[in-house]
């Protein structure tokens, strides 16, 4: 392994600026994708054996017979609650038992009763009790088809790609067909486009969490995460599947439309001849069983909550981490942080982390402080904290073999490291040099990793310290695809096994730790690299080393809105870019784009120059300056969303498709997006742009510019005229938005602020919205009810706070200090109903932009009310 | 929130002890007093609009400029003034108001936060003094350095000037002498040559009689050494006793070849043998000798001979030995393996070059070279001079011409260096000429910067130091080095960083950059109230 460690090092540090291809697999090179993408279509060896059908009230069990080995395999179907079905196939008798996949599915699923609807020699229908869906199992050869009414919603093996390899090598294939669909989406982290692309005659996509050099956009390959989960879209109904299978994975996708022009498709439309358009996805995994949800929507909300009933939702994170976070690698000293710290104060710009990258820890043993750089942590820490802002410290899981670490002496003697095939603990190259891994499938491993992060463990550290766990895929500089070997083992399992959930877990028990040290009262913050279906539950993630580089600026859109779809709203990508220096104008537009996108956060390589807002110039600083103000002033939208992802699993960051599923015009747009559904925001990712075109969706909508307050039609494209200052964001008619417009110096110290409402009206003269507040960051808002939630409303010329949580207990000295109703008309009077009593309110008119101004109601923000318009 | 004060009543102390009280909005400075008036409506700062005095500080944004909002937080461009009695009074962005953070030390901007602010003003004030002090007793002490710098400067700059003024002078004179040398060397060089060709030529002529008559010997040898019957004749079978005649190589002389060599003859006497040797005698083994390789003609660039027309070479001397010490060891080397290869005695070869030796040169000639040799050095030693004077002025006007700032307050730093040790590196400035970085334990300095330009600020320019295009970094830019310059009594690194990756910044204090201190008294408080 030592001698590798050279291959690593210069893989690592290639001059060159590209990811070298050559170091990573394409299925041609792993054997099993090879082999089982070979499989022909139409050539399925398997049959139902119908006579061993076994149905319990909500379980369906069936074997399988290979007809070419005689292996049987055993079938389970469930109907689950919530619209949504899951199969199971695993050998009935397995030589060797399969790894399935623990710690995603937040509960066994709750299942439905099935019934038998007909049997005969060929199949079983079954009724899958909502609507009039139907499950048919069909014998020979095997294959499922899920119907609603007539129609074929989706199949299941109807390409006879199932298959199962039997001996030492677990790898398992099986295909969907989805008759109807031209969109598919998800199954990320890819840096490509939201839509999925066709795979045929190039590499799948692939899943297996990379640590890649310099990655290459607009291609199928693997990276830091994986989450194995597709959307499918039509304008009629969304379905989704999730393959839960943690080793390494790869996606075919084909289409029978895809070759088609689009004067071909109307050709086939008039002539009423043509081939229903279809999808056909191939999922092949190395190992593991197959275990599918079908989640069959039909609305995008619906597979939403679906999925998030499967793995849960987003974690509610604590409200200062949306606000804007500085790093780089690497804030040299405490000094450094001072004036960074100051320097923000002098620029009179907010922020609220500032980030150590691995130089901060003593010869990179994380949870250790360097004793030159960062003698007094505490000290560092109390400063922030006087500023009421907060500090991230990197804690990466490769431990630096060394008899004087702690960390490593307790991992060693309580025997917590992965193991190599011959059981000695498993040791690659890392930042440290020499390194071990930890275990993290273990509970009791994580568990102690968790108890390391209490303040008497992790000494230094206070409670405005929180993490970052990077190199998390793992990150193994000499390992194959710099990642851990495949034979390495984890109990009983390989490491093929659970491959894609060791970062997963990694984020799990740092999350943990946090929440531990607090006795349970704080939320935590945890930002990962790596990542798995159920990451969401534990905090943030990012886009990895990117580059600055324009391409990689409008990357950032479609990689963080694939990963909304599939639960992970929490995400960004390096404001400015990881490698390289970016130009001033990139810069701008990356801190314009990123202040609109979930996790907003500045990250900057070592190599490359310094780069804090205020070193370009005062025009550029003010640029930044108002773009992170915008950011800070819309914080609470942020949050209420940010509670509704975690309550209901909605995505924050979300393609238009999702709420104008009718909208075919939307299916393809990928770089303009929806914050929640009432901004639209559409960044300026060109170089020297002088405008772009947007689109803004449906035909009976309104949208306002929020900067100018002008309004545009619906269903149109508009060309929006740009600057360097301009940043197009529409607020949707119909919609009201809290903000705070008081922007201090972070997101704490606006705590007691007061908020203004922006209410823009339909054109049937509606608005509503949500107000959310609660202490910001800790438990109570769940176990105590201590929040307020209020939905805001304007009808018939009456805007109304009212209470949609009556036994919630939560209070606020955050009042209304003004109303904004955009495309109103001029009232004679406003008057304030509140507490039985009516008080008149001043107000303004703009009758340019039809923009009425209620000036200082003065409600509090948690209290019932009526403003009227007279 | 509704329930804010509206106005602030201050009390503080003006110079006779007098307390005053002064009432105004809070937030508001005294200089900006008289457009706050309550019996009158409010007109923003800006003129934009008039609005009733009630809504000044009433924690609603109305002016677009912020100045109906200079207590609170509301607008969000404000700026709220505190007074900071016994320290110095400042003004804050009105976001700051009521964050829960202390500003001001007087504790004003925190009156409705629940922030436990304490009044730090006085001891803030203390403290200020103390360093406004100090900094004034180094700024005096630094001031009188520098004017000493600038007079040692300017004496200095002058006596460089002069000195290249005379050096000009002498240069002019040491120009014409060497012109005169040149003109006498080749003078003595022209009869010098014409005496050694001709010495050369006598010993050619000499050397070629000598061979000849060498020949002659080896032929009346070889004739004798054929002519196995010693019957005056060598006959063709004699010399086909000598296979390595053989014309075609074939390893065989045969009869008709032999005759071949003996022009046609049956055998030849001594007299026609002549015409033989020289078809034979270069392949001719001698019976005695069989092993005797051909004489080898010596080159004659391998003649050792005093080397006498070098004179475009600076260093004639040096130069000749080391070739000589290459040829040596390259000769060493072959002779070396040519021994292995056919172990050769290499004495007659010695005999050859005793021989062949020049002959010395006559006294006429030798002293036509010795007077030539003079003038040769002679020339040399004045060419030297002039160019070591050349270099010398050089160098002074490249020190004149460095821009040592306004008053040449910076001119003593020139050719000095300064040096920090921190926990890994000596850091080293060696001002308007490198900076460099050496690690404390062995291990080779890198170039942090060669000395650029003036960068400071355009005020002034010459608080900051650039250095540039250090050692390259690997996949960055090249090291560079910015130093910036504070007043100090001392010259002194007092810091170096590297704030980004390969571009460091070094403190440095020079009472080069004191500026004149202010004949007002320092002490801040309360001046800009009154």
């Amino acid at each position: 392994m030592g001698l590798l460690s050279v291959v690593c090092v210069s893989l690592f540090f290639s001059s060159t600026f590209a990811v070298d291809r050559g170091n990573f697999k394409t299925c041609d090179q792993s054997a099993f994708c090879k082999r089982q993408r070979a499989l022909k279509p139409g050539q399925s060896p398997y049959r139902a054996l119908l006579e061993t059908l076994e149905l319990s009230d909500s379980r369906l069990t069936l074997q399988l017979i290979n007809d070419n080995n005689k292996v049987h395999l055993l079938l389970e179907l469930y109907r689950l609650q919530g619209n949504m079905t899951r199969v199971k196939i695993n050998e009935l008798k397995p030589l060797k038992p399969r790894f399935e996949v623990p710690d995603v599915l937040i509960a066994e699923p709750p299942t439905e009763p099935l019934s038998v609807l007909s049997k005969d020699d060929n199949g079983v229908v079954l009724s899958l009790g909502a609507e009039n869906q139907r499950l048919i199992v069909s014998a020979r050869p095997f294959r499922l088809d899920i119907m609603e009414g007539p129609e074929v919603l989706l199949s299941l093996n109807s390409r006879g790609l199932l298959a199962f390899e039997h001996l030492r090598l677990h790898k398992d294939t099986l295909d969907f067909s989805l008759p109807g669909v031209e969109h598919v989406y998800g199954i990320p982290e890819h840096a490509d486009d939201l839509k999925l692309k066709t795979t045929d005659g190039g590499d799948p996509y692939r899943l297996y969490n990379l640590d890649v050099f310099q990655y290459e956009l607009y291609n199928p390959m693997a990276l830091y995460g994986s989450i194995p989960v597709m959307l499918a879209h039509n304008t009629q109904r969304t379905m989704g599947i999730f393959w839960l299978n943690a080793a390494e994975t790869w996606v075919d996708i084909s289409s029978n439309t895809a070759g088609k022009t689009v004067f071909g498709k109307m050709l086939d439309f008039v002539q009423g001849s043509s081939e229903k358009p279809q999808t056909d996805v191939r999922w092949i995994s190395e190992s593991g069983i197959i275990d599918v949800f079908i989640m069959l929507g039909p609305k995008p909300s619906k597979v939403f909550s679906q999925y998030a009933s499967l793995t849960g939702t987003q974690s509610f994170p604590p409200l200062a981490s949306l606000g804007y976070h500085q790093c780089r690698w690497n804030y040299n000293d405490q000094e450094d942080v001072k004036s960074v710290d100051q320097g923000f104060d002098q620029h009179d710009i907010p922020y609220d982390f500032i980030w150590l990258d691995i130089e901060h820890a003593d010869g990179k043993r994380y949870f250790t402080w360097d004793p030159h750089k960062f003698p007094q942590p505490k000290e560092m820490l109390q400063g922030l904290m006087d500023k009421r802002r907060k500090m991230v410290s990197i804690v990466d899981p490769h431990i630096r073999v060394d008899s004087g670490y702690k960390i490593h002496n307790e991992i060693t003697s309580k025997d917590f490291y992965v193991k190599n095939k011959d059981g000695k603990n498993y040791e690659g190259w890392c930042w440290p040099g020499n390194s071990g891994y930890p275990d993290f499938t273990k509970p009791e491993m994580r568990a102690w990793w968790a108890s390391m992060f209490a303040y008497d463990q992790y000494e230094g550290s206070m409670e405005n310290l929180f993490t970052w766990n990077d190199m998390n895929e793992p990150s193994v500089f000499n390992g194959p695809e710099v990642t851990m070997h495949k034979d390495a083992l984890h109990g009983k399992w390989e490491h093929r096994d659970i491959h894609n959930i060791y970062g997963l877990y990694v984020q799990m028990a740092t999350a943990e730790g946090q929440i531990q040290r607090s006795g349970g009262v704080e939320r935590p913050f945890v930002l990962t690299r790596a990542f798995f279906a159920g990451s969401q539950r534990y905090g943030a993630v990012w886009t990895g080393d990117n580059a600055a580089e324009w391409d990689h600026l409008k990357i950032s859109i479609p990689m963080c809105l694939s990963l909304g779809l599939v639960g992970v709203s929490f995400c960004g990508a390096d404001v400015g870019g990881f490698f390289k220096n970016p130009s001033t104008e990139l810069l701008v537009r990356w801190y314009q784009t990123g202040a609109y996108q979930p996790f907003f956060r500045a990250h900057a390589h070592l190599d490359t120059t310094r780069r804090e807002p205020w070193l370009f110039g005062p025009e550029n600083t003010a640029l930044i300056r108002e773009v992170i103000r915008q950011r800070y002033a819309l914080l609470p939208y942020w949050y209420q969303l940010f509670y509704q992802a975690h309550k209901t699993g909605m995505p924050v960051m979300r393609p238009l498709w999702v709420d104008y599923p009718k909208d075919t015009a939307t299916f393809t747009i990928d770089d303009e997006f929806l914050i929640g559904s009432d901004l639209l925001v559409h960044p300026v990712t060109e170089e020297g742009s002088r405008g772009v075109t947007a689109y803004l969706p449906g035909a009976e909508e309104v949208w306002y510019d929020v900067h100018t307050f002008q309004k545009h039609n619906g269903a149109q494209n508009l060309y929006i005229p740009v600057t360097l200052s301009s940043i197009p964001v529409f607020q949707r008619g119909g919609s009201i938005i809290p903000r705070k417009d008081r922007v201090r110096r972070s997101s704490t110290c606006m705590e007691n602020d007061p908020y203004t409402l922006y209410v823009a009206l339909s054109p049937k003269k509606f608005a509503e919205g949500e107000l959310y507040i609660d202490d910001g960051h800790s438990f109570n808002y769940d176990t105590k009810k201590e929040f307020i939630h209020r939905s805001l409303t304007f009808a018939n010329n009456a805007l109304t706070s009212s209470n949609l949580c009556p036994d919630c207990n939560f209070l606020t000295s955050s009042w209304i200090e003004k109303v904004l109703i955009l495309g109103a008309s001029k009232p004679s009077k406003v008057l304030l109903k509140m507490d039985g009593k009516e008080t008149p309110v001043d107000f303004e008119f703009d009758t340019s932009m039809s923009v009425l101004t209620l000036r200082k109601p003065g409600m509090n923000a948690g209290a019932d009310w009526t403003l009227l318009l007279q | 929130m509704t329930c804010l004060h509206l106005l602030l009543t201050l009390v503080f102390a003006v110079s006779l002890g007098t307390p005053v009280e002064i009432q105004r909005p809070r937030g508001v400075p005294l200089t900006k007093k008289q457009f706050y008036e309550e019996s009158k409506p409010f007109t923003c700062l800006d003129g934009s609009r008039t609005i009733p005095f009630d809504r000044v500080n009433d924690d609603y944004c109305d002016c677009k400029d912020g100045s109906d909002e200079p207590g609170t937080a509301a607008c969000p461009n404000g700026s709220f003034h505190c007074t900071n009695a016994g320290y110095r009074p400042m003004f804050i962005p009105s976001s700051r108001i009521n964050d829960g953070i202390c500003d001001c030390c007087d504790t004003t901007d925190e009156y409705n936060s629940g922030a436990k602010c304490e009044n730090t003003c006085k001891e803030l004030g203390r403290k200020e003094r103390e360093v406004l002090q100090k900094m004034a007793e180094i700024t005096k002490e630094g001031f009188l350095l520098k004017q000493q710098l600038i007079e040692e400067a300017k004496k200095g700059q002058q006596e460089k000037q002069s000195k290249v003024t005379d050096m000009q002078e002498n240069k002019k004179q040491l120009d014409e002498k060497v012109e005169a040398l040149r003109t006498v060397k080749e003078t003595a060089e022209q009869p010098e040559k014409e005496a050694k060709e001709r010495h050369l030529k006598a010993w050619e002529e000499q050397k070629a009689a000598i061979r000849l008559e060498k020949d002659k010997a080896k032929m009346a040898e070889t004739f004798l050494e054929l002519d196995d019957n010693a019957d005056g004749f060598v006959s063709v079978s004699e010399l086909q006793s000598h296979a390595e005649l053989d014309p075609d190589a074939d390893g065989t002389l045969t009869e008709i070849e032999a005759q071949g060599l003996m022009g046609g003859a049956e055998q030849v006497d001594t007299s026609t043998f002549e015409s033989v040797w020289p078809k034979i005698k270069d392949k001719y083994h001698s019976e005695s000798q069989a092993e005797e390789p051909a004489p080898v003609e010596t080159p004659p660039d391998e003649v050792k001979e005093p080397v006498v027309d070098n004179d475009s070479e600076p260093y004639p001397e040096d130069d000749i030995s080391e070739e000589e010490d290459e040829d040596d060891e390259d000769e060493d080397d072959y002779h070396e393996d040519d021994d292995k290869a056919q172990p050769t005695i290499k004495t007659p070869e010695k005999t050859h070059e005793d021989e062949e030796a020049m002959p010395p040169y006559d006294a006429d000639t030798q002293a036509l070279i010795d007077a030539a040799q003079k003038a040769r050095d002679d020339f040399e030693e004045a060419e030297k001079a002039l160019r070591e004077m050349d270099d010398q002025i050089r160098n002074i006007e490249k020190e004149l011409s460095f821009d040592f700032g306004p008053d040449a307050e910076f001119t003593y730093l020139y050719s000095q260096c300064y040096e920090l040790t921190t926990s890994e590196y000596i850091y080293r400035l060696c001002p308007f000429n490198r900076v460099s970085q050496k690690p404390k334990y062995g291990g080779s300095e890198t170039n942090l910067g060669t000395w650029g330009s003036w960068s400071g600020p355009e005020n002034n320019k010459y608080l900051l130091m650039k250095y540039e295009q250090g050692t390259g970094c690997w996949q960055g830019p090249n090291r560079s080095t910015t130093v910036k310059l504070t007043c100090g009594k001392e010259t002194v690194v007092t810091s170096t960083s590297e704030p980004s990756r390969c571009e460091y910044l070094m403190e440095f204090t020079t009472p080069a950059v004191c500026q004149e201190p202010a004949n007002i008294d320092p002490s801040p408080h309360d001046h800009v109230e009154l």
